[in-house]
């Protein structure tokens, strides 16, 4: 079996995470799409463990994981305050910082 | 091997297609449920890996209550569920696309140029559960403790964030 065929899959998994971070304008999916970024490179931590017959990436995986429920948590919080005070999460209209 | 290769093919194709579909669809909660099939393929990934605690791990947390908070998210956002027309900015997807298949391009071209006679061992060191709890409880145990505080400052934030008062 070829490392490659991990990475490239994690590779096009990153890639779609990062047209859907681009191209989405509501804030949660642009939330789910982080989620696909991080899941890639958490299959690229998997793999190279088991390449390199190490344990640190499962270690490391199982870190951005709890990463990844910190940051929905925060996220999710802070859409839902944004939505109470704009009644909207389309992040095209949170342009007050624009100048 | 021949096997693990079908098994790799097959969860791959679930987990391309479900990640297109999360990205391309046009209703919030049928992107979750795409979402769903990713991170299981991905859990599936992970036992053909021999990781087979990250496994779990991934369909309890992620599975279990990232996507459930997504879809509480998605309720507590928007008054109806079902088609929504615009979820995409149109002005941005030429340069999405163009972005995405440029950064394809390159991480294809490194992988391959660098990874591609390389291969998994044909009898990998298998590690056990003990073992990851070895290495994080005693390695990594600083980082193990900092991620235990960064987790406790985001749920307190998360709650004073969202509470009404």
């Amino acid at each position: 079996v070829l490392v490659n065929q991990f990475l490239l899959l994690a590779a096009v998994l990153f890639c779609m995470g990062v047209y859907g971070v681009i191209v989405r304008r509501n804030a949660v999916l642009v939330l789910m799409s982080i989620e696909l970024i991080l899941n890639s490179v958490n299959l690229n931590m998997i793999a190279f463990a088991m390449a390199n017959g190490s344990i640190d990436g499962q270690t490391f995986a199982l870190f951005i994981i709890t990463v990844a429920a910190a940051e929905v948590g925060v996220g999710l919080a802070i859409v839902l305050l944004i939505y109470r005070n704009r009644k909207s999460v389309v992040l095209d209209e949170l342009s007050t910082m624009k100048g | 091997v021949v096997a693990q290769n079908i098994f790799f093919g097959l969860f791959a194709a679930v987990m391309l297609i479900g990640g297109f579909r999360v990205v391309t669809t046009r209703n919030v909660v049928h992107a979750a449920l795409w979402l769903v099939t990713v991170l299981a393929g991905a859990a599936a990934q992970y036992i053909l890996l021999a990781a087979e605690f990250v496994a779990v791990t991934q369909v309890l947390v992620y599975i279990g209550a990232i996507v459930v908070l997504l879809l509480f998210g998605t309720m507590l956002t928007r008054a109806r569920i079902g088609q929504e027309g615009d979820l995409d900015n149109r002005r941005y997807r030429v340069g999405g696309i163009l972005t995405a298949l440029v950064l394809l391009g390159t991480l294809g071209y490194v992988l391959i140029d660098h990874f591609s006679d390389e291969r998994l061992p044909e009898d990998p060191t298998v590690f056990r559960t003990a073992d990851v709890s070895d290495s994080i409880f005693g390695q990594y145990l600083l980082p193990f403790w900092a991620l235990s505080f960064v987790l406790l400052a985001a749920l307190v934030g998360a709650i004073v964030l969202a509470r009404r008062d």
